[in-house]
Order: C-alpha cells, then sequence, then structure tokens
C-alpha cells in the first residue's frame, strides 16, 4: 500500500503544494525538449528526403559548434574587428564549411552507396562519425570550449516571475532557444511545402527512381538536405553549447533525441518538436517526482521507456507515414 | 585446381546434407581448428594470446550471437553490449551461489539469464519493426546499464560497484581469476567458442534457421505460409541473447577479470554491430572475418607508424585511428555491401573454377 501510495498518490499532492516548482518543472522540460527537438531535425530532414538514418547528427552537431568556436578564434587572432563582426563572420564561415561537408558527403558517401539497403547506409554514417570524431579532435583539440555568446548577441541572466505563491525563473537563453526552435521548425515546414526544392525533396523521398526519371536532380536534392541538417546543426550546437561547454560529450545528446525521433515519427516534422516536448516534460517531471523513489539517474533510460509506450500504440510514431506492408 | 570438387561422388543424403560436403573444405576447417588449438598457444606468447586471439573469440561469439538476430531473423538490435552485460552478471551470481560448480558450465547457464531478459526485451518486436524496432532496443540497452549500477545486489553490494572474477578450477587447473594463465583461459575460450558455432551452424541449416529467414526476408509472407512470427522473432531474441549472454561472461571471467557496468556500454553493442555489418550480415564465417577486422585494425594502425619510423604524438595517432577507421568502414560498405563474407565467397567461386574466368 505504501508503494502504491508513493507511486500513484504522492507526486500529485506534492504537485498540489508547490505549484511553482511543478511550473518551473514543466518549463525545464519543455526546454529540454525543445532542445532534443532540434536534433531530431536533423535525422527528420535527411530520413524524409534520402531514406538515410543519419547517426552521425549527434557528431554534425558537436563538429559545427567547434568550428563556430575555432574560426571566431582565428579570426580575432588576426585582427579581425571588434568581436561580434568576428563572431558573425565565423557563423557565416561555418555555414560555408557545412556546405562543403554536405557536398563531401554526398560525393564520396551517398553517390556509391545509391540503392543499398537502409542498414547498410545507417553503417555508413557511422563510418562518418567515427571519422568526424577523429577529424574534429584532429583540428580542434580534445578539451571543451566556450560558446562565444556574448559575441553572438545571445541573451543571458534569467526572467523572474512571481506567480502561484512561488518564484519562477526561465533563463533568457532557454527562452531564446524555444524562439529559434519555433521559428526553424516553421521555416523548414514551409519550405517542405511550399517551395519548388521541397517538393522535389518529398518526391525523392517517396521514390528514388521516379524523381530520377521527371528530371529532379538527386545529386543536388541530397546537398541541399545535408546542408540544411548542417545548419539545424549549428543552430543546436549553439544552443547547447550556450548551456553547458562545447565537448565532444556533446554528442551523446544524439541518443537522448532518438526517443523524440521514433515517438514523432521518422518523416514527420512537426512529430519532432510535439515528440521532443512530450519527452522533456515527461522525462522531467518523472525524474524530479517519480526519481527519488527509483534512485537517480532514471533520465537515462525513461525517454525510451515514455517512446517505446507510445509506439505500442502506434507503430510509426505519432505523426509518421502509415507503414503499408505488401506480398 | 586445388578448390575443385570434380570426383567427390555424393551416394546418401547424409553425404549430400553434411556441413562442409566438399573434402577441400574439410580439411581447411580441420586445418584452421589445427592452427587454433595447437600451433597458436605453441607460438603466441601471453600477451599476444591475451590481447588478440581471447578478444577476437569474444566478439566472434557476440557477432554470431547478433547475427543470428540481425543477419538471420532480420530484427536489428543496438542492445547487444547489455544482454553482454546481463550474461556476465548472471554468472557472477552464479558463482557466488555455486562456488563448487564448473565454471564452464556456468558460463553456459548464464546464457539462460541473458535469453531470459532478451526474450522479454523481444517483446515489442511483433509492433514495431525497422529503425523504429532498432531505437527501442536501445531501451534495453539503457535500461540495463543503469540496473547494473544502480542494483547493488548484482555486483554482491561492492563498494566499488566492480565485479571481480574469483579464482575458480577445473582439474585443478586455474580457469578464471587472477592466477589463471592466458593460455588456460584460450583453450577454454576457444572450446566453448568452436562449440557454440557448431551449435549454431546447425541451428540454421535446420527448420529453426529456415523459419528466421523467411521471417527476414518478409515477415508477412512468413506468416501467410503458416509461421508463427512471434515464436520465431522471440526464439531469435532469446537464442540471439544467449549467445550474446555467453560472450559476455567470457569477455569479464576469461579476459577482462573485473568489470563494471561501463564495460557493457552503448559502444560496445554499436563495435558488435559494426563487426557483424563489415563481416557480412547472415553469415557466421563473417562474424569471425568481422571480429577480426574491427578488432585488427586498430592495432595494426597503432603498429604502422613505429614501423616506418615515423614519431607521432600519441593524441594524433589515436585521432588518425578514428578517421582512418571511420574512412575504412564507409570504403569497405561501399566496395563490398554484402560483407567481407561476400569476398571469401568471390574469392572460393574464383578458386573453383581457375584457371579459366568462369
Amino acid at each position: 500500500m505504501d508503494l502504491l501510495y508513493k507511486i500513484f498518490l504522492d507526486p500529485f499532492v506534492q504537485m498540489g503544494a508547490a505549484p511553482d516548482l511543478l511550473v518551473q518543472t514543466l518549463w525545464e522540460g519543455l526546454v529540454a525538449g525543445v532542445l532534443y527537438a532540434l536534433i531530431a531535425l536533423g535525422y527528420v530532414l535527411i530520413y524524409k528526403a534520402s531514406g538515410v538514418f543519419n547517426f552521425a547528427q549527434g557528431i554534425m552537431v558537436v563538429f559545427a559548434a567547434l568550428t563556430l568556436v575555432g574560426i571566431a578564434a582565428m579570426l580575432r587572432q588576426w585582427g579581425v574587428g571588434p568581436g561580434d563582426v568576428a563572431a558573425y563572420a565565423a557563423l557565416i564561415l561555418t555555414a560555408v564549411v557545412m556546405l562543403g561537408l554536405a557536398w563531401g558527403v554526398e560525393r564520396l558517401m551517398l553517390r556509391p552507396l545509391v540503392n543499398q539497403p537502409e542498414i547498410i547506409l545507417f553503417m555508413a554514417t557511422f563510418g562518418l562519425t567515427y571519422f568526424l570524431i577523429g577529424f574534429g579532435e584532429l583540428l580542434f583539440g580534445g578539451e571543451p570550449k566556450v560558446m562565444i555568446t556574448d559575441d553572438l548577441h545571445l541573451p543571458r541572466g534569467a526572467l523572474e516571475f512571481k506567480m502561484l505563491g512561488g518564484f519562477v525563473s526561465l533563463q533568457k537563453i532557454d527562452v531564446a532557444a524555444a524562439v529559434i526552435a519555433s521559428v526553424m521548425v516553421a521555416a523548414l515546414a514551409i519550405f517542405f511545402q511550399k517551395t519548388r526544392i521541397g517538393r522535389a525533396l518529398r518526391a525523392v523521398a517517396d521514390s528514388h527512381k521516379a524523381a530520377l526519371s521527371v528530371g529532379i536532380s538527386l545529386e543536388q536534392i541530397w546537398v541541399t538536405v545535408w546542408f540544411a541538417a548542417g545548419i539545424v546543426a549549428l543552430a543546436t550546437g549553439i544552443m547547447w553549447g550556450a548551456r553547458s561547454d562545447v565537448s565532444f560529450a556533446l554528442q551523446t545528446l544524439a541518443l537522448k533525441a532518438l526517443p523524440v525521433l521514433i515517438l514523432g515519427g521518422f518523416t514527420s516534422i512537426p512529430g519532432a518538436i510535439v515528440g521532443g516536448v512530450i519527452i522533456g516534460v515527461g522525462e522531467k517531471l518523472g525524474e524530479f517526482y517519480w526519481g527519488p523513489l527509483l534512485g537517480s539517474g532514471i533520465e537515462s533510460w525513461l525517454a525510451y521507456v515514455i517512446a517505446l509506450v507510445f509506439l505500442l500504440f502506434r507503430p510509426q510514431g505519432l505523426f509518421g507515414e502509415k507503414i503499408i506492408e505488401r506480398i | 585446381m586445388l578448390y575443385r570438387e570434380a570426383g567427390q561422388f555424393k551416394t546418401t543424403y547424409a553425404a549430400d546434407q553434411s556441413v562442409f560436403p566438399i573434402r577441400q573444405d574439410r580439411v581447411g576447417i580441420a586445418v584452421i581448428l589445427l592452427v587454433a588449438f595447437v600451433v597458436v598457444p605453441l607460438l603466441a606468447s601471453s600477451f599476444v594470446l591475451s590481447a588478440v586471439f581471447i578478444p577476437i573469440l569474444v566478439f566472434s561469439l557476440a557477432a554470431i550471437g547478433l547475427n543470428l538476430l540481425t543477419g538471420y531473423a532480420g530484427q536489428v538490435s543496438l542492445g547487444t553490449g547489455a544482454f553482454m552485460g546481463v550474461g556476465a552478471y548472471t554468472c557472477y551470481k552464479l558463482t557466488t551461489y555455486f562456488p563448487q560448480a564448473n565454471i564452464v558450465i556456468l558460463i553456459l547457464a548464464s546464457g539462460l539469464g541473458s535469453a531470459a531478459i532478451g526474450t522479454v526485451f523481444g517483446l515489442p518486436s511483433l509492433r514495431i519493426k525497422g529503425f523504429y524496432l532498432a531505437v527501442a532496443t536501445l531501451a534495453a540497452q539503457f535500461f540495463l546499464s543503469w540496473c547494473f549500477v544502480r542494483i547493488p545486489w548484482l555486483y554482491n553490494h561492492n563498494v566499488s560497484g566492480a565485479i571481480e572474477v574469483p579464482t575458480r578450477t577445473m582439474l585443478g587447473v586455474a580457469v578464471t581469476g587472477p592466477n589463471a594463465t592466458p593460455l588456460t583461459r584460450y583453450l577454454v575460450a576457444l572450446t566453448i567458442v568452436t562449440l557454440m558455432t557448431w551449435v549454431a551452424s546447425n541451428l540454421l541449416r535446420g527448420r529453426i534457421g529456415r523459419t528466421w529467414m523467411a521471417v527476414r526476408d518478409m515477415d508477412i509472407a512468413a506468416e501467410l505460409i503458416g509461421i508463427r512470427l512471434y515464436s520465431a522473432k522471440l526464439l531469435a531474441f532469446a537464442v540471439s541473447s544467449f549467445y550474446c549472454g555467453v560472450a559476455g561472461a567470457i569477455m569479464v571471467f576469461l579476459w577482462f577479470g573485473a568489470a563494471e557496468a561501463d564495460s557493457f556500454n552503448i559502444d560496445q553493442s554499436f563495435l558488435i554491430l559494426f563487426m557483424v555489418i563489415v563481416g557480412g550480415l547472415g553469415s557466421l564465417i563473417g562474424s569471425f572475418f568481422g571480429a577480426i577486422f574491427i578488432w585488427g585494425l586498430p592495432i595494426v594502425l597503432r603498429a604502422t607508424p613505429e614501423f616506418f619510423g615515423l614519431t607521432i604524438r600519441a593524441a594524433t595517432v589515436e585521432h588518425l585511428q578514428f578517421m582512418i577507421v571511420g574512412a575504412l568502414i564507409i570504403f569497405f560498405l561501399i566496395a563490398e555491401p554484402a560483407g567481407l563474407a561476400r569476398l571469401w565467397q568471390i574469392g572460393k567461386q574464383k578458386l573453383r573454377v581457375w584457371p579459366f574466368p568462369y
């Protein structure tokens, strides 16, 4: 009885007793969820357009962030303008680097592997992960770096609200992250639905052969998608980097985004956001209210279990395309 | 010339269905076994045995386990590391409770614990397919890793949180623990791996293996011809986890000597998946090739700069190694997506018709 009480009643009593804490937890879950969703977005983009489950998205985040910090430091050394000029120049240069990466991946990896089974492509992105880890460490060294938050004019500090008989504090950087994520998702959704390239992307996702036969250039599409995923990775890297340091440890975040991905569905951009929020909020609530029961650290698997429960009811994720199987 | 089956007539069904129908194959396997059991122990130093041969045996067995599930039954799993962990911890608990029992039997029995856990985590596989299932198996990986840290009973409430292998003897010779020589450990591991490979090859040739392959090729069609999907998939999970569990037990008891939860993390799972893919999905011999390749490659890479008399900083070597391994994996997938096993097959076919092109 005592255990049942602790599982089913006590957490809710706590929630009722301190609503400000509940709001704070919800907000933290929301922010974490949005940030997971940003990573998941990178996966979805590439999966949608090329059918590749790109495991390298996590390391792309790290690589983009490191490149940004590295180039900014280099520009500063060469005496380029005040800090923010260097930072924005670095931002543009990093985008160029990501474009180069996208082009390289298309040329050296995807093109020779066209028409291979999904698992082979998946493993190839593993090879890419290893390569980028080695390459990144070789160029930038393994030690953690500090994100150039001030130079990019990202807000700092916290907003405090008085509500529900207590304080709720929001980090400004989190608010900015949420805004940027929403803008990105909206922009990508419009890009996919309304533009010429977006339509071509969806055609490629449906069938490589049919897309080729109506004159869509696969190469161009893939470079575009990987570039878009690179930009998403850059944004993710800046946001995560601003919250902690930029280091290779960030790469493990990619694993956090996987439950988001299956929960939302591999092929759905809104799914990534909704999934992210569900996972983020569920994870933080679970950790805060039910965590003490099981001992800490349940964050590491709770997200997967939440996703698994949803999957049992919808095997293709919440918003994924229905899987139709024919003999 | 050497590898030709002309003149070898099969006059009975038994001869036709034997594992190695060609005489040259039988001779080949005998030579390999002879080398493994006699020549390697005679020539290899203790260091080489415990740094090269024992790991390759462990990873081969784990790769066979994953190959049964992914290569033959078509269910992608990313939880291999955790299942190996279950095997290791089960074996540890078993040695605690049955200190007198034969350690080899305990190692094999610990596979059963792993099989039970594997079956439980295989349950979602009927509803969930493809990459969704792969990510779902990560739930097993993370949950079990968490258990290895958070349940003190598993490591006998050790302060360090690690499991340390006790000394166990067989016929008066120390097999496990700090007193066991690498040679003994190698021979015990080799015997287990050989036996289990033989069992696996027969399992795959029979009804069970064919059921799995039907499920892999198209599960709905398999269901329509009367295969019970659920039992086939769960059996695949159970057998696969059994192999992985035994591999994990061997890894800790005959190689590491001590282990903690971190030895069974997600990197281990990915490493073994690599071995399976590079070696060849759906091929037993490929599992060995993959293990040898993935384990041997870094060793070779580390030795190369010294060989040419170059001095590179250790950190740089490590980074370069990552890059080269990554690039080689991509290269291999491009060159031969079906893995090293396919290259082996092509080589055999070429040898068969030599000196003619076909």
